[in-house]
């Protein structure tokens, strides 16, 4: 085929002229067109190839009919094809053409498929992109009884809301934190938080990531009255439920009186800790989470001892639903929600410090190592940033490190159950193991005390900027809780976590090995085991008896000559 | 990510806390544009940092007219000075993989063999080197692992020529959301090592133009993978977090250009992954 422009018939109908625009044969060409004049027989460039103007023009037809030839497998023909892509370069006109033109030839034959007259039009797709934006549209709304809680607020003194764009700018100075988008985002969700539940103080406590969703968590404390109200409510309903397995007992053990009953296990499980009271120790401070900044405020339980030791234990990824299960080994007493909520709580004790001498124990009372209380210094002077970036002893933790037990303040689980040795036989009182006293750390040690692992210290201090040192703050890392943060700068300091929510270990996890299988039953003579005696011995045990009866036979007859 | 689109890209990524102070944004817009200059790289995309106890390594990637050949790294402690690191060689990887626990932050910090590997150290003596590795060289070896591992692009953001050289698809126009929820729309930026092994049927499906990589669906562990997949901002974003080295975050906006990695971590693979699941 003829590569010559005049020649190709694709070319036409897109010419600059209207009146070249028609399929078939070559327009009159204008003397100021190239080719004019190409057209008149005898004058064309190729006219050496094919001499004869009529075989010429039959080699076209052809070259234009073979063009036009319909695949069998698509239906489509060269000739189309072509013209819809030479339409669509031209009224696109990307750049490098040549080298994207497989791909341009590719999108054409997949427009063929789609349909542009069907009756039936697709439904429109609201993606979630737009629920997303409505619900974070509804974080601006300011609500019709603004004007009450402000005043509240003057009543109270203190603002709740806490500033958490300027803790933002502050962590971003050491390059930490969420974009700025979303920090406001988080922002108007805690003041709606406020707004809903009645929180005396109220602060962002961190984001943990999990596989399918984050956690946005809220550390707040409940105004005291409120806090009653709802522990009465779950006392009440841990006394029902009770009740309720009161009852079913006493009908399990009539049915077993009638039967012969199995023998007892004589394990006993050790005694449940108790959780601590809302307000101290691991439950000082309620916990809200969210998923994202528009979704509702979630409030956690509150954790037990026995959910601490756990999860000391095992080492899960969150997912991000709050009802998931936990399955490991030791079994977690639990969902995603508790599992959280322990974390929380292990993170919290490890790592939030504050600048040392910035609370104080209040100098009424006496001070005690259980002491759980701590004030704010009046008198505190803060040191330069290069001394608290220097020196670890310049921070100090405010909250109270968790035992071996899983409680800040050690219970000695024997004393829980007196009520149990009431009912009880007397030989309960014999296997209680003394259990021994732990302590920790006091409250406000500071944290240069913390133990490293191998040869990492605790924590690592910098500076946010050694170019502007007059206007730096101090950062530290936490490397036993890898996301763990907090800065000081003159008075105000914060503590933050940003993070999978882990503890960082050197060595791999080993999860824990199952117990030892229990024995079933003591051993008695009855049930003992012992070897049966082997032939030989039945052999010689009865040679000797055989002798022995007949030394007696012989000492009869002995006897029996003597009379 | 690259560093010309450095300053939305970080906002992308920010959803996992970590990212750069505002004075390192700002070394970086200056000094990474002058490795650009100096190395005569077509694209210079920063890698991203790795934490160590005492300081941080920034790191950044240089590449050539090639994408897919070996690209050259540097390394700088602030952002910016540069310093080029050597390729890696397999006997660094495999030293590597000995070594565990945090980096120091320092570059000429040596860690002792002789406690990690007796063999490995043995066979240093023997052959005339002592037996230790420099943090510059587990640096190395860190990088090439995590590039190699984790390393990800969007399915059809790359294509190979015939003549084997692979450049940008100029004509990507971003993955749709449905795609862009799938682990199969990504594909490791490394040699491939699946396509072969791939039955007929499957192979017949592929465009050899841009399916020349492997594809993370198969990552071990299988099923829920080694990834974590969410959309943030109701699907404006979608995030991929590596669950295998925690800390590389890939972004991508559906239907645009947009995509990156970048890495904020420790520098240390997570081997306790099947139990976390």
């Amino acid at each position: 085929m003829d590569p010559s422009p005049e020649s190709d018939p694709s070319h036409e109908p897109h010419s600059a002229y209207p009146e070249d625009a028609y399929e078939g044969g070559h327009g009159p060409y204008q003397p100021h067109e190239p080719g004019y004049g190409l057209d008149q027989p005898g004058y064309s460039p190729y006219e050496d190839e094919i001499p004869d103007a009529q075989a010429r023009m039959l080699a076209i037809k052809n070259a234009k009919a073979y063009l036009l030839k319909t695949s069998t497998k698509s239906g489509l023909n060269l000739y189309d094809h072509f013209a819809t892509i030479l339409t669509k370069i031209l009224d696109e006109q990307p750049a490098n053409t040549v080298d994207i033109i497989e791909t341009i030839s590719q999108d054409v034959k997949w427009a063929q498929f789609r349909k542009k007259m069907d009756t039936l039009r697709d439904e429109h797709l609201i993606p979630p992109t737009f629920e997303a934006a409505e619900k974070c549209k509804a974080l601006f709304i300011k609500e019709a009884g603004e004007e009450e809680h402000e005043e509240l607020d003057e009543e109270m003194g203190e603002p709740a809301l806490p500033n958490v764009m300027e803790t933002a700018f502050y962590f971003e100075q050491a390059g930490i934190g969420l974009s700025k988008d979303e920090c406001y985002y988080i922002f108007l969700a805690f003041k709606n938080l406020i707004s809903v539940q009645p929180i005396q103080t109220c602060r962002f406590w961190g984001k943990i990531l999990g596989l399918e969703m984050n956690y946005i968590i809220a550390e707040v404390q409940l105004r005291e009255g409120e806090e009653e109200e709802e522990e009465r409510e779950g006392e009440e309903e841990e006394t029902v439920a009770e009740e309720k397995e009161m009852g079913e007992g006493e009908e399990e053990e009539e049915q077993k009186e009638k039967e012969p009953e199995p023998p007892k296990s004589t394990y006993k499980p050790p005694p449940e800790i108790p959780k601590e009271a809302n307000g101290t120790g691991t439950n000082k401070y309620v916990y809200f989470v969210c998923n994202e900044p528009g979704k509702p405020w979630v409030k956690l339980p509150p954790v037990t001892p026995a959910q601490i030791v756990c999860a000391r234990q095992i080492k899960k990824f969150f997912t991000g639903r709050l009802d998931a299960p936990i399955v490991s080994f030791p079994p977690f007493p639990g969902n995603e929600a508790n599992y959280l909520r322990a974390q929380i709580a292990r993170i919290s004790a490890g790592t939030h410090v504050s600048p040392t001498g910035f609370y104080q124990f209040p100098e009424d009372e006496e001070e005690e190592e259980g002491g759980d209380t701590y004030e704010e210094n009046p008198e505190f002077e803060p040191p330069p940033v290069a001394e608290m970036v220097e020196s670890l002893a310049m921070w100090a933790h405010h909250v109270k490190g968790i035992l071996k037990q899983g409680r800040c303040v050690w219970i000695n689980p024997a004393q829980k159950s007196e009520e149990d040795e009431e009912e009880g036989e007397e030989e309960e009182e014999e296997e209680e193991e003394e259990h021994q006293e732990e302590t920790g750390q006091p409250l406000l040690t500071l944290i240069s005390e913390d133990e490293g692992m191998k040869n990492i210290p605790a924590w690592t201090a910098q500076a946010s900027t050694n170019l502007i040192p007059e206007y730096s703050i101090a950062i530290l890392q936490s490397n036993r809780w890898p996301g763990a943060y907090a800065f000081a700068s003159g008075r105000k300091f914060e503590n933050i976590y940003f993070g999978w929510g882990h503890k960082y270990s050197p060595e791999s996890h080993t999860p824990a090995l199952p117990p030892p299988a229990e024995a079933e039953f003591p051993s008695e003579p009855g049930i003992t085991e012992a070897a049966d005696p082997t032939v030989e011995e039945e052999l010689a045990f009865k040679a000797a008896q055989e002798e022995a009866l007949a030394e007696a036979e012989e000492e009869e007859e002995e006897e029996g000559e003597d009379d | 990510m690259e560093a010309l689109s450095l300053p939305a890209a970080l906002s992308l990524v920010a959803g996992g806390g970590a990212g750069l102070s505002p004075e390192l944004r700002a070394a970086l817009g200056a000094s990474l544009p002058l490795l650009q200059r100096d190395y005569r790289f077509e694209r210079v995309w920063f890698w991203g940092c790795i934490q160590g106890v005492r300081g941080a390594y920034y790191i950044a990637q240089g590449l050539g007219p090639d994408r897919a050949a070996p690209r050259s790294r540097l390394y700088s402690l602030n952002c910016l000075d540069w310093s080029l690191l050597t390729p890696a060689t397999e006997e660094m990887l495999a030293l590597a993989e000995e070594v565990k626990g945090r980096f120091q932050g320092d570059p000429s910090f040596e860690y002792s063999l002789a406690e990690i590997n007796p063999e490995a150290a043995a066979r240093l003596v023997q052959s005339g080197k002592e037996p230790v590795m420099k943090e510059e060289a587990r640096l190395i070896a860190t990088i090439e692992q995590i590039d190699r591992a984790v390393g990800i692009v969007p399915r059809g953001a790359f294509v190979k020529t015939p003549l084997g050289s692979v450049h940008e698809n100029r004509h990507f126009e971003g993955l749709s959301l449905v795609e862009a929820k799938k682990l199969s729309s990504y594909f490791h930026f490394t040699e491939p090592t699946d396509l072969k092994n791939k039955t007929l049927l499957e192979k017949a499906d592929l465009d050899p133009s841009t399916d020349f990589l492997n594809s993370l669906e198969h990552d071990i562990p299988q099923g829920k993978g080694s990834w974590s997949i969410q959309l943030e901002k109701g699907g404006s974003v979608v995030v991929l977090r590596s669950l295998l080295w925690l800390g590389l975050t890939f972004y991508h906006v559906p239907m645009t250009k947009q995509f990156g990695y970048v890495y904020f971590g420790t520098g240390e693979k997570n081997l306790d992954l099947p139990f976390m699941l």
